[in-house]
């Protein structure tokens, strides 16, 4: 054998070694899991389609599906608006412009349970922030997270406040490719700002709006700690997102192949999901 | 208010207390109701362990997927672009019963051993390890230099800003993950600190407000200090990997 082949083989067997047992085993066994019956202290049994049956039957399960789509659409259009609209204001000339971005970017490094404890202190309905700034110009409070209406679009807002300073810096990457000379054609043409940013602007940061689309799609689906933390999946499971479902499955109830078949559930829907994205604004690009 | 909502957090939660009430004794009751120190140590011992892991293993794969040929490497490169595919959650509850099988519930190699290698690091490192010219290579091999020889002592010194963005994401994701642990570890002992801070905001154990905000400045105070100084390379770390991984 070559020197170069076995160096090649010895160096990689480490990380070949540990894909296999930390990821091609956990991805078969989660498909196993599907068929299975298993508490973790008694045997595993097999349950046939015992799991697939009760996930389509499951209330509970498809409240959660429908939690995380009401979460999902309000969550990514607000990001992106958000997004774009910051990276367009912080793209011009501004006075400490490094300083708001590093401010903006700031909550994307922090934990997202003591973001959730701040938020929880913020919308507390008695002695929360906005409610007293909402009591002072002469508003009636709102109970944010313990109304079943809002308790949702609450999280919604807060997660994007969140993640709002990852997506500034696509956006912002992407307005570093607007030509100047673009910029001025369409000013000279005498442009507003609006059609400007409509008819220029916007187009061409279309590969980064899918890119936000995406990723803030795949995140928003992981929303656990959030709800977790600040309603615990209530008020009226309104909060209970698929995550926090599959983990109440495996810690409280101890029902492996259930939660693994919650699991697979969620994959499958995440890749429907973005691929139907995918295909929509495909067609979107063709018009 | 929009602006204050945008301030950093931790001016955020002052708004929230009437001044008075900000003293010591918030940290104090904190201190003494659950182990936050412990868990200062724990978060800080399971992170910098799984940041080096991934420095240096990561480093050692990538190294071996971008300047070694052999036949295991069209495979192995298959394979990492596939893992990066798969939802974290479809193979969470899996791992899970894994490392009830193998016995680590509450154990730190249940916090660990999951994240040793990083498919996103790798990627990345092994991009930056293809531009690097392959004559280095060539002339240290004439030299009779081996190959970890050759990656830790010619390939590092030119990976700095590659290594500084992998260590920087590695770490972070480290600190901030809380859904693992909560899953795979019981013992308040062995807790680490968003876990703690969670299990104690849930159970009640803050009972006052202050304190809640109190065990919340622990676990964020240590990363907007090392913010405001490496603020440039965080946004480059934690948007590169987010939008490679």
């Amino acid at each position: 054998m070559r020197a170069e082949e076995r160096s090649g083989w010895r160096l990689g067997a480490p990380y070949a070694a540990f894909l296999l047992a930390f990821a091609a085993y956990p991805i078969v066994f989660a498909l196993v899991l599907v068929f299975l019956q298993w508490d973790l202290v008694t045997a595993p049994a097999f349950a046939g389609i015992d799991n697939v049956r009760l996930l389509a039957d499951d209330g509970r399960f498809w409240r959660a599906v429908g939690n995380t789509f009401v979460f999902l659409s309000i969550h990514v259009p607000l990001q992106i608006a958000t997004a774009l609209a910051l990276a367009v204001a912080l793209n011009r000339p501004l006075v400490f412009r490094t300083f708001w971005r590093a401010a903006f970017f700031l909550p994307v490094v922090i934990s997202g349970a003591v973001v959730a404890i701040l938020w929880s202190n913020l919308y507390a309905t008695d002695v929360g922030l906005i409610n007293r700034l909402l009591v002072k110009i002469g508003l009636t409070p709102v109970p944010w997270l313990t109304n079943p209406l809002t308790a949702m679009p609450a999280i919604a807002v807060m997660v994007t406040w969140k993640n709002v300073g990852f997506y500034v810096i696509i956006y912002l990457a992407g307005l570093q490719y607007i030509p100047k000379s673009c910029q001025e054609a369409i000013e000279i043409e005498g442009a507003s700002a609006w059609q400007r940013f409509r008819h220029l602007t916007l187009p061409l940061l279309l590969p980064q709006t899918i890119l936000v689309v995406t990723l803030s799609t795949i995140n928003g689906f992981q929303l656990f700690i959030e709800p977790y933390v600040m309603t615990g999946g209530g008020p009226l499971r309104r909060t209970y997102s698929i995550v926090l479902y599959l983990y109440t499955n495996a810690f409280s109830y101890q029902k492996m192949g259930y939660a693994a078949t919650i699991g697979v559930a969620l994959a499958l829907i995440i890749g429907a999901v973005v691929a139907i994205q995918r295909r929509i604004i495909g067609k979107a690009e063709a018009l | 208010m929009a602006s204050s909502t945008f301030k950093p957090p931790f001016e955020v939660g002052t708004l929230n207390l009437i001044p008075e009430k900000i003293t010591l004794d918030n940290y104090r009751t904190m201190w003494a109701r659950a182990p936050f120190g412990r868990a200062l140590l724990n978060s800080a011992l399971v992170a910098t362990t799984i940041t080096l892991a991934v420095l240096v293993f990561g480093s050692i794969t990538a190294y071996a997927m971008a300047r070694l040929r052999f036949r295991g490497r069209p495979a192995l490169n298959a394979a990492t672009m596939a893992v990066l595919l798969v939802p974290g959650q479809l193979t969470l509850i899996p791992l899970y019963t894994l490392i009830v099988q193998l016995g680590w519930i509450d154990t730190y190699a249940a916090l660990i051993v999951p994240y040793l290698f990083n498919a996103t690091a790798i990627l990345m490192l092994r991009q930056f390890f293809l531009q690097i010219p392959q004559s280095l290579i060539d002339s240290a091999r004439m030299d009779g230099m081996g190959e970890l020889r050759i990656l830790f002592t010619i390939f590092w010194p030119l990976s700095k800003p590659v290594l500084a963005m992998v260590a920087i994401f590695t770490f972070m994701g480290s600190w901030n993950e809380v859904l693992w642990p909560l899953l795979v570890v019981r013992d308040q002992q062995l807790m680490t600190l968003p876990q703690l801070l969670t299990v104690f905001a849930l159970g009640g154990g803050a009972g006052t407000v202050g304190v809640s905000l109190a065990s919340a400045m622990v676990l964020v105070v240590p990363v907007v200090i090392a913010y405001m100084f490496l603020q440039r390379y965080f946004i480059e770390s934690m948007a590169g990997a987010g939008i490679k991984g």
